[in-house]
């Protein structure tokens, strides 16, 4: 599978799959730790997480198009509005979701399933009715667009170092939330023992509001991002949601250590079988892999050890 | 809530040529509807055949109506596509009630939604033949939906007007394939990059399934006959939205031509992301048979800017039935409607079938199917248009070069007509 290339082309390749990788792993990343959240801290299986993304590609689009006509000056800087629109707004809707219908079928974990499947499929038919079936092209500020030389055939592309970047202070910002916050430690412990957690003075349920609402934002900040790469239609979000889960299951539920090392195996070693195979294939054997591994480790690659 | 007995709107004017037809067939008309008393004397409807006379298969005509089906998905994934379909639908049989219908009964239409599930489509177009008994429908996108009616259609004798530019490989007495076959799209448009750009190499990309797959089989074919080189070849599934590997490969190997067949909302990854790993349209040739106009607003314009497509249809073409045609899809859609290939396809089907009905003099399918061929449609917006015996449409092959502002500029077509052939020896 190697024979044909010459050993700085091989080198090149190997540097240009590496990257394109991480550029993967970032998307995987920003996807699955809204839901490594929801799913991992609170078992709920929010099986609209991709609409929630889509919410916040939305709103990228009605912010770049408000700049565009309003305050074209500001254009370029346009994008971290949106980002934060989008956080707000699907944070907004998660949070009322929370209150309408998840809260109700808390140890119901199967029944979350059908529930936000079916909110997921009232929301892809709301986005059709508003917005209209066809897709929408966001426009991006001109310091997105391009790439950066590093070799005659190596370039790095600048969009792809923002979403990496983007990332990096995502997880940053949750894992300082979850870990350092007196916020976090009470999720942690609702989590854990929702009846003990309750008798120590926990408002339990302002804790799941807020901890949806978080989940459904940092999906709607992911959706802002994919704009820069993906299509933005009623049913895109369903495009995200099968990878998402993947990536979750395979890094073990409960944590996003767990979430951020499962990203990282999957998309490089789909990157790199990308090259030199098929694309379809390379899917194929990705998953095959990890059902594999599953199969020998239900739990996922990292476990939280928790007393039952 | 899936049934629609809506009729279409009758405010739409015709081609100008159409409502002047019309006007002279009610002048005709006048002095006999003068001289008869009572309800006969309808003006419009004056010389109308007796239904017996034009339905001897039971199906849904009355003395002043006959009834279609449009069978498209409005949800699900493939809505996104065919919604174009379904409006120039529409606008068609607007238009030709407006003319005084079809044998003098106003067309009404049941539309029924196939939701972007292939049994679906099966049940539904049932339902549209034997409870309905719909003189044709107009409907699919996906082979794989047309796959699935295409036995109901042959067992219930239905007709069905596919609008779709297509693998090829089929033929029935029961469609009528108003888009391009594969070699239609394909042999024309390499041959004119081969010509212009003298390239030599060849990259192939495309989605994962039946119709890109034949396709670029065809495109290798033709390539490598003309001693060329395909230098690489990769499908990817539907939906996927990583492209940074093929795009690394691609600038490795360096081909003339990007060869791309890639469907949906892929391709708004594609090319974004082609765009920023620095690949310029400009310098770099690439061919695609699958982004038309309404794929471009989801793609964004100057992502795109300066790739070339080869179809049969743009809305940018200049004559003077297209801007009939551009001006009256955007009088009943709405202004910031675009229009692509298959939504021109589209529009030709109730247009066709009725001239067929016509020629034929009866509704009946086993007679329409047998006049179908040679049928001629001069007042399509793709200029002109006739049906050959296989059930396909000679029609030209154009390239368009894509701009920045969503549309594309026609820098080539094809002398002649090209003849379909569904089933090409040696590209199989």
């Amino acid at each position: 599978m190697f024979e044909g290339y010459t050993l700085a082309e091989l080198g090149s390749i190997f540097a240009m799959q590496g990257f394109a990788g991480l550029i993967l792993f970032s998307v995987f990343v920003l996807m699955a730790l809204g839901l490594a959240i929801i799913f991992g801290q609170m078992g709920v299986i929010n099986m609209a997480h991709g609409e929630f993304l889509i919410l916040g590609a939305y709103i990228t689009y009605f912010t770049s198009n408000f700049f565009l006509n309003y305050i074209p000056a500001l254009f370029s800087a346009y994008f971290f509005v949106a980002m934060a629109l989008a956080f707000v707004g699907a944070g907004a809707l998660g949070m009322l979701v929370e209150w309408a219908m998840i809260r109700h079928l808390y140890r119901r974990p199967l029944d979350t399933l059908l529930a936000t499947w079916g909110l997921s499929l009232i929301l892809q038919q709301f986005y059709r009715s508003v917005f209209g079936a066809r897709e929408v092209g966001v426009e991006l500020p001109e310091w997105l667009i391009g790439s950066l030389p590093v070799t005659d055939v190596i370039e790095v592309p600048i969009n792809g170092l923002f979403v990496m970047a983007l990332t990096l202070m995502i997880t940053i910002a949750v894992g300082v939330l979850m870990y350092r916050s007196r916020w976090g430690k009470q999720v942690r412990a609702v989590m854990q023992n929702r009846v003990m957690a309750g008798a120590v003075g926990i408002d339990t349920e302002r804790v799941d509001r807020y901890t949806f609402g978080i989940g459904c934002g940092i999906a709607g900040v992911a959706g802002s991002a994919f704009t820069m790469v993906g299509s933005t239609g009623p049913t895109s979000g369903q495009l995200y949601i099968v990878d998402t889960f993947l990536v979750v299951v395979f890094g073990g539920a409960q944590s996003l250590l767990g979430t951020i090392a499962s990203a990282f195996v999957i998309s490089q070693a789909q990157s790199t079988m990308e090259f030199f195979l098929s694309g379809s294939m390379a899917k194929v054997l990705t998953l095959l892999t990890v059902v594999g591994i599953l199969m020998l480790r239900p739990q996922g690659l990292f476990v939280l050890k928790v007393r039952r | 809530m899936s049934s629609d007995h809506t009729p279409a709107s009758p405010e739409l004017n015709g081609p100008r040529s159409a409502l002047r037809r019309r006007l002279l067939l009610g002048m005709a008309a006048l002095p006999a509807a003068t001289l008869l008393p009572g309800p006969l004397s309808r003006p419009a409807y004056a010389q109308a055949p007796a239904t017996s006379a034009v339905n001897t298969t039971g199906l849904a005509v009355t003395d002043s109506t006959v009834r279609v089906g449009i069978l498209h998905s409005v949800t699900g994934t493939m809505a996104i596509s065919e919604t174009g379909s379904v409006q120039a639908e529409k606008l068609a049989i607007a238009q030709i009630n407006e003319m005084g219908g079809v044998l003098g009964r106003k067309i009404e239409f049941i539309q029924e939604d196939g939701a972007s599930d292939w049994p679906n489509f099966a049940e539904k177009a049932k339902k549209l033949l034997v409870n309905d008994k719909a003189a044709a429908v107009f409907g699919c996108w996906t082979s794989a939906s047309r796959k699935a009616v295409l036995p109901v259609f042959e067992q219930y004798n239905g007709m069905l007007y596919y609008p779709t530019f297509y693998e090829g490989l089929e033929q029935s007495k029961n469609v009528i394939y108003t888009g391009q076959e594969a070699t239609q799209q394909i042999l024309a448009g390499i041959d004119w990059v081969v010509k212009e750009k003298q390239a030599k190499s060849f990259y192939l990309l495309g989605s994962d399934y039946i119709w890109p797959r034949t396709s670029n089989k065809i495109a290798r074919k033709h390539i490598e006959k003309n001693s060329l080189k395909v230098v690489g070849e990769e499908y990817f599934p539907l939906g996927h939205t990583q492209f940074n590997s093929v795009i690394n490969k691609i600038k490795l190997t360096k081909p003339d031509v990007i060869y791309a067949i890639i469907v949906g909302g892929s391709n708004v990854a594609f090319y974004k992301q082609l765009k920023a790993a620095g690949i310029d349209l400009s310098k770099q040739t690439l061919v695609t048979i699958s982004v038309t106009e309404d794929e471009i607003l989801g793609i964004g314009g100057e992502n795109i800017a300066g790739a070339y497509a080869c179809m049969k249809y743009f809305q940018s073409l200049d004559n003077p039935n297209n801007k009939a045609f551009v001006q009256a899809f955007k009088k009943m859609w709405g202004e910031s409607i675009v229009i692509g290939d298959v939504t021109q396809a589209a529009y030709l089907g109730p247009w066709l079938w009725k001239l067929t009905v016509e020629k034929a003099g009866s509704f009946d399918v086993d007679k329409v199917a047998a006049a179908s061929p040679g049928i001629e449609f001069p007042q399509a917006p793709e200029g002109y248009v006739r049906v050959h015996e296989n059930h396909h449409l000679w029609s030209k092959t154009r390239v368009g070069k894509a701009k920045a502002d969503g549309q594309y500029e026609v820098i080539y077509e094809t002398a002649d007509l090209m003849e379909p052939d569904p089933f090409p020896k040696g590209y199989q």
